[in-house]
């Protein structure tokens, strides 16, 4: 049975926390963040700081000042959303080295609805200077990039989701390097760029695309800051369409960041599939992904559409 | 101490404020009041109590502060210039393009800024953060935070009391700035948030109330909280808001704004004049 995100970050938290000295910091919701599999080992380099996200950010700052790498986690509608400026002014002006760690991003959380439904977080942290954005999709990209986190010097900002999520990667023989990106399907028609859950709903497309003679790559964004401008670049010369997919706002995530790109580059047709500036709500993944138009039969018909120069 | 050693920390103290005052007026702009108001608590820091070294800016067993009230960046710089962090000519420079010294601290470009802040309400959070990496690492330092009354409107603060009195972080020592005003008039008028004494004790902090600008008393609060074994300490400093210079003490209006070139002569005569007598007193 695959592992969320959230769950392969709890336990590469864990086995990360034998051969690295960090701290990690949670606001009551360890349970959730998984956080806890890592307190359960390390009682003495965890620190729960209850309801209190902006005091979190700022009192990472704080532990990270003396020279130490923290993990801090909660909700990414409140890691990125509420307490956005501490992470502004205490942790990316000034270049500590504090990872972010927030779970449940997107709509496809589930029944907790709009309130709790992240859209924005990606744009919110990917406009901050020096702060990397890294997304994974699975859960060996979870473990990989991870420990790229405590790897990159400064602020990181990672992104989970919360249900299971099926296997991108095979194994852990490909790389992932800050400012990187990962071709997991070849073609050369058209052009997937996609984050998370997107990355396998792009492989489902591809697939299906493949019987009707369109051939579609996909390449797995999961470093959305620092971006591959060169990599996005190339393919969007070399293929007659580029299509991107997120569980996240079409306004300022992947869609738009690939779309300053491409304009600069001299254009080509760009279709970005994403939340479409609503807000989420209550649901069960599977009906919400119909609802808000995020499924690989999306992904899909954005192809077909941006092929045809819809 | 001595009346010797209080007439010293003294002339720390206005020059200090001097010194700040030279650096808003090449600048133009600056942040006055709030800077004056807290001389005596730098100069208690930087030249009687906190173990540094202006060699070592990063010396991981240093004492350390947060002055969460950024907006006193003026003061704070002096006292590091005048610790011997950097140049004391660096003043003229305040707030320009080609200079170090950033409107508000910042701990990437200036030695001996143990932590960047300007934004509100943030500072105390820090100074906990830094306690807790002194208690991972089992090294014994202290760490400061001057904070405003202002400022404590600020929920985080709140948030950040809750924290250092769960974590029983005994040595985090925080100095409320109480000179009473803010921008938009008195903090009584604008958002009362007093009385300081109970909600620090309320929040389970020992609580030491002064006159903080008189350094006998900074002395007695401090020694006092560096005995305390299991809760922070909040000393809450009743100080005059632009102290030292007659026609700024007790002003909202010279919360953030520099002084004419008239004023300023006038400024610094009243500065120089003390400092004149308390040198001779010496």
């Amino acid at each position: 049975m695959a592992l969320s995100t959230r769950e392969a970050y709890g336990q590469a938290l864990e086995a990360l926390g034998h051969k690295y000295p960090f701290i990690v910091l949670d606001a009551d919701l360890s349970k959730a963040t998984k956080t806890d599999i890592f307190a359960g080992s390390f009682p003495k380099r965890f620190f729960n700081i209850g309801i209190a996200e902006c005091d979190m950010m700022s009192t990472a700052a704080g532990i990270a000042s003396c020279g130490n790498t923290v993990f801090t986690s909660t909700f990414a509608i409140f890691a990125a959303g509420r307490a956005y400026e501490q992470i502004r002014n205490s942790i990316a002006y000034t270049g500590l080295n504090v990872k972010v760690a927030a779970t449940h991003g997107g709509v496809l959380i589930g029944e907790d609805g709009g309130s709790h439904q992240a859209i924005e977080d990606i744009a919110l942290m990917r406009v901050l200077p020096g702060m990397t954005v890294l997304v994974p999709c699975d859960e060996v990209s979870t473990e990989m990039l991870v420990e790229l986190a405590i790897n990159t010097d400064g602020p990181v900002y990672l992104r989970f989701g919360r249900f299971p999520s099926p296997p991108v990667y095979g194994d852990k023989g490909i790389s992932f390097t800050q400012g990187g990106a990962n071709v997991v399907g070849e073609g050369e028609d058209v052009a997937i760029f996609a984050v998370g859950d997107m990355v396998a709903a792009a492989m489902q497309a591809r697939a299906a695309l493949l019987e009707e003679d369109i051939s579609a790559a996909v390449i797995d964004l999961y470093c959305v800051k620092p971006l591959n401008e060169g990599l996005i670049a190339q393919w969007a010369t070399h293929t007659k369409a580029v299509v991107t997919a997120e569980d996240h706002s079409v306004i300022g995530g992947i869609g738009s960041a690939v779309a300053e790109v491409i304009a600069e580059n001299g254009g080509t047709k760009l279709i970005r599939v994403g939340i479409r500036d609503t807000f989420g709500r209550s649901g069960k993944p599977l009906d919400l992904a119909r609802h808000f138009g995020l499924t690989s039969a999306h992904i899909a018909a954005a192809c077909r559409d941006a092929l045809t120069g819809r | 101490m001595s009346e010797k050693e209080l007439r010293a920390l003294a002339v720390w103290a206005y020059r200090i404020r001097r010194l700040s005052l030279e650096g808003i007026c090449a600048a133009g702009c600056g942040h006055p009041g709030g800077s004056l108001s807290c001389a005596e608590l730098l100069a208690y820091l930087y030249f009687h109590e906190m173990r540094l070294d202006p060699a070592n800016p990063q010396k991981n067993d240093r004492d350390r502060l947060v002055l969460s009230k950024g907006h006193a960046a003026p003061a704070y710089y002096a006292a590091l210039a005048l610790r011997g962090y950097f140049a004391k000519g660096e003043m003229r420079n305040l707030r320009q393009l080609s200079s170090m010294l950033q409107g508000h601290p910042d701990m990437r470009k200036i030695p001996g800024v143990d932590m960047s802040t300007g934004s509100l309400g943030q500072g105390l959070s820090v100074a906990n953060g830094m306690s807790l990496a002194a208690r991972v690492a089992g090294i014994d330092y202290r760490v400061y935070c001057i904070m405003g009354d202002g400022e404590t409107q600020e929920g985080q603060v709140w948030e950040a009391v809750m924290t250092a009195a769960h974590y029983k972080l005994s040595n985090v020592t925080v100095f409320l700035d109480q000179n009473g005003l803010q921008i938009d008039g008195p903090v009584s008028e604008v958002m009362n948030n007093a009385p300081y004494d109970e909600k620090f004790t309320a929040f389970d902090w020992h609580v030491i109330p002064i006159n903080g600008n008189n350094l006998a008393e900074i002395d007695t609060a401090v020694q006092e909280a560096k005995r305390e074994d299991s809760r922070p300490t909040a000393i809450i400093c009743r100080t005059i808001k632009g102290k030292g210079i007659s026609f700024m003490e007790e002003q909202c209006s010279w919360h953030g704004a520099a002084p004419s070139s008239e004023q300023a002569i006038a400024a610094f005569a009243e500065l120089d004049a003390i400092l004149a007598e308390l040198e001779v007193a010496k």
